[in-house]
């Protein structure tokens, strides 16, 4: 047995039972990173050092007897959290120098619970891109077919995990980037509900978007991930303060009565014929585990691109405005004057699609257009809301595809930022209703993997969980490995 | 909506970005693209419908008006471009 054919409640359930030390195994992850990881360029920072010393500190840990669940369990973190003392670039030229001076939330409660940070993951620039094609630091590649994408934003993550160059990792999801790269790598990621997880510390995007949650292989390990890093914060101002229910308690829960929602603007023009059988087959698994589709209609389902486009980047260019040489990040040589400082500091350090969306974000914001595009978008928002809140009252999950086809070859998209935007067509719109998603593997088209999308109610993430759970009980495409890298 | 080249300069103005001529067509027509994609939303009925900020209408908490930061001067300034005496320094705005 390879350690990395272990999943990661497995890992934990070993270092609790002294099969292996936390050192052994964070050095059998490092070593799979050093010899494989050149092919993928799944990581920008690899904390080497850091973790054998984290290693370390959670074996002492639990020799002395106070061990949490997850202490020595290797883990990678997202680029887009602040490491106090480890470079945090965002995958953006901008910050190739940006050490944070603090630890992000999500961060100092893991570090807390003694996971081992393994390095940082790569990403699309400020989680802007569902390709990873943006980062500064180059595309990571597809573990399944290293020709493809992996997707993103969270593209390092999902292709580490995949790769099994971790048993885990931490993801951000603003518009679809947990999800939709978690479809693409065959893998389970989770975006909780808006303020479940602390965004303290995690660089913004779209501030009335983004939420951070956990990727892994198993709908099991994913619970225990989010376990680890949801709750209250007093420090983000959005952070909603409920308890968090101990996710992995209702995994087994059988799901007799369960009613899915299934939209039917979801399975219409746009979507590959052969993901949506893929996903019609594992709706049908779902029926013979007891529980009963009803068809449902969230009418305004096609706005939601638009609006987004509208939301999203007018909130960037707001939160992207602190970038301006100034306190930290990338100067420009030489500048004339204090404008040419920002505007060519801005101009080098940002890359394309990061500048194209500040732009967008600029014209939608600027002075006679207010109600014509942002104030439009957020009325839009609360129609797609009300979609939502409708279908809740007739069904206790959603599900549907998570992307409208498998993993698309580098440049398929083309110089059209449009194509690329559609990509998120099924996932932006929980998004902007503020609700919990996740993708998990349902099943391959051309050796590549199809996610299969579930959608739930308000904070309902334990019962979303549990139906991923029971699915992967009786089904092994989430046990399924690119060929290659269980060697 | 067609966007016009003068526009995007004052965008690239607005945005602090400098634009040279090869990216200011590119970038024009890109906008552009993206610019029909949101101008969909126009069709949509609104009418009386109130504009969502958060999505369970959460309100910004307040907290008592205390200091709660530590000073943390010399970290914070120790990632900075350029610092002179626990100044940030840039050119000369002021002649």
């Amino acid at each position: 047995m390879n350690l990395h054919d272990l999943t990661l409640a497995q890992t934990a359930r070993a270092l609790a039972d002294k099969q292996f030390s936390s050192r052994e195994v964070t050095q059998h992850y490092l070593d799979r990173i050093a010899r494989l990881d050149k092919t993928y360029n799944s990581f920008i920072t690899v904390t080497a050092e850091q973790a054998l010393a984290e290693a370390d500190a959670a074996d002492a840990r639990r020799a002395a007897g106070n061990a949490a669940f997850l202490t020595g369990v290797p883990f990678a973190h997202k680029d887009i959290f602040c490491t106090q003392g480890v470079r945090t670039s965002c995958g953006s030229r901008m910050l190739d120098n940006f050490i944070s001076p603090y630890d992000a939330t999500v961060v100092a409660k893991y570090r807390e619970q003694g996971l081992v940070m393994l390095g940082k993951t790569n990403m699309d620039e400020f989680a802007m891109g569902s390709s990873n094609e943006t980062s500064w630091y180059g595309p990571v590649k597809n573990p399944w077919d290293t020709g493809c994408v992996p997707g993103g934003s969270s593209g390092g993550s999902a292709a580490c995990v995949a790769a099994r160059l971790a048993p885990g990792a931490t993801a951000t999801d603003t518009g679809g980037s947990i999800r939709q790269p978690a479809a693409l790598c065959g893998i389970t990621g989770l975006k909780p509900t808006y303020g479940r997880v602390s965004r303290w510390g995690m660089i913004a995007f779209a501030s009335s978007l983004d939420q951070a949650g956990p990727m892994a292989r198993t709908a099991e390990d994913v619970a225990l991930l989010l376990g680890a890093m949801a709750g209250f914060d007093p420090k983000d101002s959005t952070s909603l303060d409920r308890d968090v229910p101990d996710y992995a308690a209702a995994l087994g829960n059988e799901l007799a009565g369960l009613k899915i929602g299934v939209p039917k603007e979801y399975f219409g023009a746009g979507l590959n014929p052969q993901t949506a059988e893929r996903v019609q087959a594992a709706l049908r698994e779902y029926e013979k585990l007891g529980a009963r589709l009803v068809e449902i209609s969230l009418p305004h389902s096609h706005l939601a691109v638009p609006a987004y486009y509208v939301i999203a980047p007018a909130e960037c260019s707001a939160n992207l405005s602190r970038f301006d040489g100034v306190r930290y990040g990338y100067r420009c040589e030489n500048p004339q004057d204090l404008m040419d400082l920002y505007c060519r500091s801005r101009a080098e350090g940002f890359g394309e699609e990061v500048k194209r969306r500040i732009l967008v974000g600029a014209y939608a914001l600027s002075a006679g257009f207010y109600d014509a595009y942002y104030r439009k978008a957020q009325q839009v928002r609360r129609l797609i809301q009300q979609d939502f809140v409708e279908a809740f009252k007739e069904v206790d999950v959603i599900m549907g595809p998570t992307s409208p086809s498998p993993a698309f070859a580098f440049g398929a998209k083309g110089s059209d930022p449009v194509a690329m935007y559609l990509e998120d067509i099924y996932t932006i719109a929980t998004n902007l209703a503020g609700l919990p998603g996740m993708s998990l593997p349902c099943g391959l088209v051309d050796n590549k993997p199809v996610g299969l999308q579930v959608i739930g109610n308000y904070f309902d993430e334990a019962r979303m969980l549990n139906v991923a759970h029971r699915y992967q009980q009786v089904t092994d495409w989430h046990a399924q490995a690119p060929a290659g890298v269980m060697a | 909506m067609a966007i016009e080249r003068q526009q995007v300069e004052q965008l690239a103005r607005l945005a602090r970005i400098a634009l040279d001529e090869s990216t200011l067509a590119r970038t024009t027509a890109s906008l552009g693209d993206v610019l029909a994609l949101i101008d969909q939303l126009q069709a949509a009925d609104t009418a009386g419908i109130e504009p969502m900020a958060h999505p369970l209408d959460a309100v910004q908490r307040l907290r008592p008006d205390v200091v709660t930061e530590p000073d943390q001067r010399a970290a914070l300034q120790a990632i900075a471009p350029a610092v002179e005496a626990g100044l940030f320094l840039v050119p000369k705005v002021i002649e």
